[in-house]
């Protein structure tokens, strides 16, 4: 229960990070989910993403929608401020907060429900403008929180815990979003944090809409034989097409893998994205190959995952409108009102 | 032709009416003869109708020329300039018994087109332009500024004057401008050598205009906005607020580049629908910077959620409503003040809105920005209830004034400073029994002032609870919140009649033009009614104190339902009885002769009723 306080202890010899915090203090509160669904397991790869980032925990705003993976920022990142939105609308409220300050870090967790149904709109035209942002989808095939009806990212003749079988063909949101031109499209799976704490950092480092659909079982209602998203499922199913690491600047590269192996990709900040190809030819550079990849692998019944698709020289919303430095909610009517002078002669101009 | 009943004579006071199709090119002629007729010192005020449509359809510009002022829309028309043959049977309908029908005769009609009460003119327009040009695109465009040399004569229209604005309009094109003279000049030289001039309608020079400004609503609210600081505009086409959004852009290009880098201080999304642009309004709110979205109707049903969701989790959202005809898609391109219901209880459960009712872009101009300081101090929704009469057309209306010592009012906000001195800090908590707690923007300090923002229910420290006894105090915080709104809102505009009377009028917004004229014309027929315009709800004590003092009040709006007479019954528990409707909803401007008529009836029937013994007689 979110009211049950947490203990403040912790072990003297914890870690800190660069900016003198320990991995408790990107915690929130204790999580009301299921014991054993997938979303805990991002939150915890949420916390240690920002971690190893070096994240000031309070310079992060998070947003969400409405559903199970959307009352989970209530369980990260306890002092920064977060917004639960409305159903499906999480993208806009998120583009209006970051284009009052660009300087904060935009984490917007949503969820196949949320994203790929009432708010797919709102998902498209995010993924079209570049909002500088990390978009997490806790995908799980069904709506949790109102008890297991089939979401829009149900595969077609998937079975829901009731035996009703799925007619409707699923969104691919990885497809869609390489289709509509996002700058950084990956998949990964809740159960697997190795994989998916360093996608994490490098959507953060990302400049631009960072889409990550992370197939995260729902224990209670879609992790039976016959659904296409239970751990077991997912476990037979994955193909990974690479790790990646994120190395910050100015720090020596240790190879450890076999040369033609790994790509490393330079990000707008400096930082090096190490990728370790684990699918022989895979270009996450080439967006129609990715489509054509994902695609392909999907009709086979594959998840395909990793860091499928990044362009490291995108710009972002802020970049697009050309906006000043300065973040809008520090301005005042010094730099933002033309004075008496202006207005006289513009009702001159209108005599 | 000769009329049959002696030809209207009018100095500086008739109605002349452009009959064209849009797409044509008119529009920019017959905006120089309403602003040449300014110029002269002489009143006017102009009024749009246009089809929803982009070209091909009819659409007419309406010019009352009133050296008295009166700039809401007259009824009937002296001078019909009929140049679209669709429409010439309606457009001879309309014109007064002695009025004029100009009308280009390169090809003659019989006289069964015409009417024995109304004087014909006829210049052969097509043929000029024919003769002075071979290239097909001038040959329609000019036929335009033909007309207007050719009005120019008939009605003793300042030429120097005339000229003097194409001059300005084409101040860096003189191809253009030499073109445009000459075309005046070949309108001017035929009516000159063949036609009676002037007529009985004319211009004199006169010095009533003043300092007025000549503009149209939506840009005067986009001008508003960028001086009470908005910073973010997030918006979706719609007919008639889309001028407005455009405007904002147009004047944020001119005043918001910062110098040093060329940078915008502003941000204008034009977003996916209203949705999308009312949920960016309420993020960049919520991150503490002013932001508008401006809408119609349809986009008011569409943004319903998000108002709740800013009410409930209080957030300044500013919302320019430019009201056109409803319900759905309505009529898009004709006025109504339907929305006042819709917006004032907005969204599902305990909702209540501040709305502002501007009359004129002078108003517009200034409500944009106390809206913006509003939204900022009650940390909820404002909306600005303007209307395609305000907005699109260009009504005279006093200069834009601005102190350059004032500053934005940012409301409650908490500071990194006061947080870490320790100060208490409640998101929901009211400190100052005014109903309205303390924020604080994101990322303010590391370690205090962090909340959850949540349209759901919660204790005053933000924490979710699902406790009766902190929803009450959340709901009833929220009411007293409204109440205090009160004071701070553009209050009510009271004018006696000079005489004790029992009788009264409630009106609002672009319905005030056509009540001054009424009033005036009331007064004259020994009917008096002491007047009260609204400009916002909340309504202030005053408003009940009014209605209160007086046996009947006729509440004057346009739409078919009384919206605004059901809110005032709702809010300050009237009799209905004390209360009459009169409607106007067609979707053209309310006239002064119909509230004249409609008003008049009512007290005239009174009149006849046998008075009591014991009770005094009305006036």
């Amino acid at each position: 229960m979110t009211y049950i306080a947490k203990p403040k202890l912790h072990h003297p010899s914890l870690a800190t990070n660069k900016v003198c915090h320990t991995r408790r203090d990107y915690e929130g509160k204790i999580s009301t989910l299921c014991a054993g669904c997938g979303h805990d397991s991002i939150s915890a790869a949420i916390i240690q993403a920002c971690w190893e980032m070096d994240i000031e925990p309070h310079k992060v705003a998070k947003l969400s929608g409405i559903g199970c993976s959307s009352k989970t920022p209530d369980y990260f990142l306890g002092n920064s401020h977060g917004f639960n939105t409305v159903h499906g609308r999480m993208p806009s409220v998120l583009t209006g907060a970051n284009l009052a300050n660009g300087e904060l870090l935009y984490l917007g967790v949503s969820g196949d429900g949320d994203s790929a149904s009432i708010g797919i709109g709102q998902f498209v035209h995010a993924m079209r403008r570049g909002v500088n942002m990390v978009y997490i989808v806790e995908n799980n095939g069904v709506y949790g929180l109102t008890k297991g009806q089939f979401s829009a990212t149900a595969d077609q003749g998937s079975t829901s815990k009731k035996g009703v079988v799925n007619t409707d063909s699923p969104i691919d949101m990885v497809s869609l979003a390489l289709q509509l031109g996002a700058t950084f499209v990956a998949r990964s799976f809740s159960g697997d944090k190795r994989q998916l704490v360093p996608l994490i950092k490098a959507a953060i480092a990302h400049r631009g809409a960072a889409f990550l659909d992370v197939i995260s079982p729902c224990v209670a209602f879609n992790n039976h034989p016959g659904s296409t998203k239970s751990y077991d499922y997912v476990r037979e199913h994955n193909e990974a097409v690479n790790r990646i690491d994120v190395v910050p600047t100015r720090q020596e590269i240790v190879v450890d893998f076999a040369e033609g192996e790994s790509i490393e990709v330079e990000q707008h900040d400096g930082s090096m994205l190490c990728l370790r190809k684990l699918h022989a030819g895979y270009d996450p550079g080439n967006r129609i190959s990715a489509m054509n990849h994902v695609q392909e692998r999907q009709a086979q019944g594959e998840i395909v995952t990793g860091l499928l698709y990044v362009d490291p020289d995108a710009a972002d919303l802020h970049q697009h409108l050309n906006t000043a430095a300065l973040p809008f909610n520090t301005l005042g009517a010094e730099q933002l009102c033309p004075g008496s002078t202006v207005l006289e002669r513009m009702n001159s101009s209108l005599r | 032709m000769k009329a049959a009943i002696a030809p209207i004579s009018a100095i500086n006071d008739f109605v002349v009416k452009f009959a064209n199709v849009n797409g044509s090119g008119s529009a920019s002629a017959n905006e120089l003869f309403a602003k040449a007729i300014l110029r002269m010192g002489v009143p006017v005020s102009p009024r749009n109708i246009f089809p929803s449509n982009i070209q091909g359809l009819p659409t007419w510009y309406e010019v009352r020329v009133t050296e008295r002022g009166h700039l809401g829309r007259r009824g009937g028309v002296d001078l019909m300039v009929a140049m679209n043959p669709q429409t010439w049977n309606a457009d001879l309908k309309e014109i007064e018994p002695g009025g004029y029908l100009f009308y280009d005769n390169s090809k003659p009609l019989p006289a069964s087109r015409f009417r024995d009460d109304v004087q014909v003119i006829g210049v052969p327009i097509t043929e000029i332009c024919n003769a002075a040009y071979s290239d097909p695109r001038q040959r329609q465009l000019f036929k335009n500024i033909v007309y207007v040399g050719a009005l120019s004569v008939l009605l003793d229209i300042d030429k120097g004057v005339v000229e003097k604005l194409i001059g300005e309009q084409f101040k860096s094109k003189p191809t253009l401008l030499d073109a445009n003279i000459q075309a005046l000049q070949l309108g001017r030289d035929y009516v000159e050598k063949n036609l009676a001039h002037p007529i009985g309608l004319r211009v004199q020079a006169a010095d009533e205009v003043g300092d007025r400004i000549f503009v149209d609503g939506n840009s005067a609210a986009a001008l508003g906005c960028v001086y009470g600081g908005a910073t973010v505009c997030a918006w979706y086409p719609i007919t008639p607020s889309s001028s407005c959004a455009e405007a904002f852009q147009a004047y944020c290009q001119k005043f918001r580049i910062e110098a040093e880098t060329g940078k915008h201080l502003y941000a204008i999304v034009q977003a996916e629908d209203e949705i999308a642009s009312i949920g960016m309004v309420v993020g960049a709110g919520w991150n503490g910077a002013r932001a508008f979205t401006t809408t119609s109707g349809p986009g008011i049903s569409l943004m319903t959620e998000f108002i709740g969701l800013a009410y409930m989790a209080e957030i300044p959202v500013t919302i320019i409503n430019v009201q056109r005809g409803g319900p759905s898609t309505g009529m898009p391109t004709r006025t109504q003040q339907a929305d006042i219901l819709s917006c004032a209880y907005a969204s599902h459960g305990d909702t209540r809105h501040v709305l502002l009712f501007p009359e004129d872009p002078h108003e517009c101009f200034e409500f944009a920005a106390a809206a913006l300081d509003l939204a900022d101090r009650l940390q909820t929704p404002i909306f600005m209830m303007s209307d395609l009469d305000i907005g699109m057309n260009q009504r005279l209306c006093a200069p834009f004034q601005w102190d350059d010592a004032r500053r934005f009012d940012r409301g409650k906000v908490m500071s990194a400073q006061e947080l870490e001195a320790g100060r208490e800090f409640g998101r929901y908590l009211d400190v100052d029994g005014d109903g309205i707690a303390y924020r604080t923007y994101p990322a303010t300090h590391p370690g205090k002032g962090g909340f959850f923002t949540r349209g759901t229910s919660k204790d005053a420290f933000a924490r979710y609870s699902e406790a009766g006894s902190d929803y009450l105090y959340n709901v009833q915080r929220l009411l007293k919140k409204f109440d205090t709104a009160k004071a701070l809102v553009p209050q009510p505009v009271v004018c006696s009649a000079g005489r004790p009377t029992t009788n009264a009028t409630i009106y609002f917004g672009s319905t005030s033009p056509a009540m001054s004229e009424a009033i005036e014309a009331m007064q004259a027929d020994g009917i008096h009614l002491d007047t009260l315009r609204l400009r916002a709800f909340p309504f202030p004590e005053a408003v009940g104190n009014f209605i209160a003092a007086h046996e009947r009040v006729f509440v004057v709006e346009q739409n078919r339902d009384a919206q605004m007479r059901s809110l005032l019954i709702n809010e300050f528990g009237i009799d209905p009885a004390r209360l009459v409707p009169i409607l106007h909803y067609d979707g053209t401007p309310i006239t002064a002769r119909f509230i004249t008529g409609e008003i008049s009836a009512r007290v005239g029937a009174a009149k006849l009723k046998p008075i009591s013994k014991d009770k005094v007689a009305s006036s």
